[in-house]
């Protein structure tokens, strides 16, 4: 594909053709809608369906359905929308079926505001569905990487059979910058035996189910889920640093606040101060590694969100202690400027 | 000797879990025989529904998917829509069906999705030791209307058929009951032909299977027959709402 300048909603909607979507079920909410509209125009010329149901509650148990059938399923919402799909996300999880989920997230709590946001992170990385459970969660930072992350979705949620979220928000979701969608590498991956599609006389009887009357099995269920979610922790964490190499201070910051971040960071470097950053793009594993890699030259942490504070709380877990971490967010749809970062910097270390 | 009576291929092996006299049995037998003798049970796929009969997917000799509390019309449809050429149904209960679920299999008729669902209605919620459904009755009596249903405080019962039957997309309702040998048979064939209306790709197809649940009402399962006739069928009467025929 050549470079065109897109949508973040749009990249990723076509990012998903690209990537396998079949099925795509959603309810319409700001700021997601550009992605159902591409996808109500574009998925059924490339062979899929498009249905828009009558709630969110709905479209994510048509996800549930199509996926159980082995179909790429994918629905996207924005975070109240998410908040209502949240009993069909426990039961994907459970009955280990892959799906691709995008939030594209916009302030609350409550119906909020339609405006940028990342007050979602416990709800992308905590579950707001019962029960222990862990959905991968990936967290781009331009339109160029939500692209790419979403190509890989697809396989993704096959290799493990799993549902995995894609992280955007109001500000890459609505912004416009180049996008060279790259051709799809595919992984290999399980044969899909597990399917209910009816048994053709030629097998028993499969069956989709997560009730386990049984307390022994649950328990086995569960320790069997764990393993696998100990296995994507350990294979599938990713992230980016920013001139971490001596840095003072690290800025800790993931999608539309991590490019803020990093403009704090260069006009920090004019004036001498040593700041870098370490980006998580996998939420859920969260990368505990990048801050076990810091040398002794970091003495602040600063997580910068565009919430009231929810990462910070895996960035505490990651440092254990080791070094202060400090927060800094904005909320209620309002994006923080560089200036401000630089400011709070300042601030923590000392400076003028 | 001579063979009057097998079990149908359509169901497993397996015991039931259903309490003695509860007519999700018979309920099971119906759907499976229509399945097999419209030769569709290699490419059926079920949505078993919260309530007693979660566990169908054990009892039907097809694959299943559990649904969420109310969800599986939603389930269906997604099914549905990947394998148009697939027989689908829900089983459902009513207060999955008619409670927690309205807005699921409004929506899928509205959509007029090419599914068939068996709405079991026994004006209780039985998997859950009794409580007041949307269709129990008025003044009858359950664990949360200890004084029985009060009209003016909880509304009046529900009535599915008759609502779903005014949706377009809703190609066949129909009402039955399987409290006798008669109604039995008459429930067959309504099923039967909400299978046959769905593959020939009218429309959702619902049959309302009225229901005894003999633990719930507190009653012998003969005198649970009698209840159901006396008391249900006045108020929920049997029949055929809507049809492709008379159209």
């Amino acid at each position: 594909m050549s470079r065109t300048l897109m949508k973040g909603n749009e990249a990723l909607a076509l990012a998903a053709i690209k990537g396998g979507c079949t099925h795509f079920f959603g309810y319409p909410i700001t700021p997601q809608n550009e992605i159902p509209e591409f996808l109500a125009r574009e998925l059924p010329k490339a062979g899929g369906v498009f249905l828009q149901a009558e709630s969110e509650l709905a479209a994510i148990n048509m996800v549930y359905g199509a996926a159980a059938t082995g179909a790429r399923a994918m629905t996207t919402s924005s975070s109240p929308g998410i908040a209502l799909m949240q009993e069909g996300m426990s039961m994907l999880a459970a009955a280990e079926l892959p799906c691709v989920i995008v939030n594209v997230q916009r302030g609350g709590p409550g119906i909020g505001s339609i405006q940028p946001s990342q007050a979602d992170y416990y709800q992308m990385t905590r579950g707001g569905g019962n029960g222990d459970y862990r959905i991968i969660s990936l967290a781009p930072s331009t339109v160029q990487e939500g692209a790419e992350m979403m190509l890989g979705a697809f396989d993704l949620a096959d290799f493990y059979r799993t549902p995995v979220f894609i992280v955007s928000d109001g500000m890459l979701g609505q912004m416009m910058e180049p996008l060279d969608l790259p051709e799809k590498i595919s992984r290999n991956l399980p044969a899909k035996d597990w399917t209910a599609v009816g048994h053709g006389g030629l097998r028993k009887p499969n069956t989709i189910k997560t009730l386990a009357l049984d307390p022994v099995r649950l328990e086995q269920i569960n320790n069997r889920l764990q393993d696998k979610f100990a296995r994507i922790a350990e294979a599938e964490c990713r992230y980016e640093t920013y001139k971490t190499e001596g840095a003072e201070i690290i800025l800790c910051a993931y999608g539309s606040t991590a490019r803020i971040a990093r403009n704090c960071i260069d006009l920090l470097r004019e004036e001498n101060i040593g700041a870098g950053m370490i980006r998580p793009q996998t939420l859920w594993p969260f990368p505990n590694r990048a801050f076990r890699n810091l040398t002794d030259s970091c003495r602040q942490i600063l997580c910068v969100e565009m919430s009231c504070g929810q990462m910070v709380d895996d960035v505490r877990l990651a440092i254990n202690g080791r070094i202060p971490v400090s927060f800094y967010g904005r909320s209620g749809g309002i994006i923080p400027v560089p200036e401000e970062l630089v400011r709070q910097v300042k601030l923590i270390l000392g400076r003028k | 000797m001579t063979v009057i009576f097998t079990k149908s291929k359509g169901l497993t092996e397996l015991e039931t879990h259903y309490c003695p006299g509860c007519t999700h049995g018979i309920i099971h037998k119906l759907v499976a025989e229509s399945l097999v003798e419209l030769d569709l049970l290699n490419d059926t796929i079920g949505c078993a529904a919260v309530g007693c009969s979660i566990l169908s997917y054990n009892y039907f000799n097809i694959d299943m998917i559990e649904s969420a509390h109310g969800r599986a019309p939603a389930v269906a449809t997604g099914v549905k829509r990947v394998h148009p050429e697939k027989t689908v149904f829900t089983y459902q209960g009513d207060g999955d069906l008619a409670s927690i679920g309205t807005a699921e299999i409004v929506h899928a008729a509205h959509r007029g999705e090419k599914i068939t669902t068996i709405f079991v209605n026994n004006a209780i919620y039985g998997m859950t030791g009794g409580q007041m459904a949307p269709t129990t009755l008025a003044n009858q009596k359950t664990t949360t209307a200890p004084n029985g249903r009060d009209v003016k405080h909880c509304g009046m019962p529900l009535k599915v058929s008759e609502m779903l039957a005014q949706i377009p997309g809703a190609a066949y309702v129909a009402r039955v009951s399987v409290h006798s040998p008669k109604a039995v048979r008459q429930a067959k064939k309504a099923i039967k032909k909400g299978f046959e209306y769905q593959m020939a790709g009218i429309g959702l197809s619902l049959i309302e299977v009225l229901s005894t649940c003999p633990t719930g009402w507190g009653l012998s399962p003969i005198d649970a027959l009698l209840w159901l006739e006396e008391n249900m069928i006045p108020y929920y009467p049997l029949g055929v709402y809507k049809s492709p025929e008379e159209a």
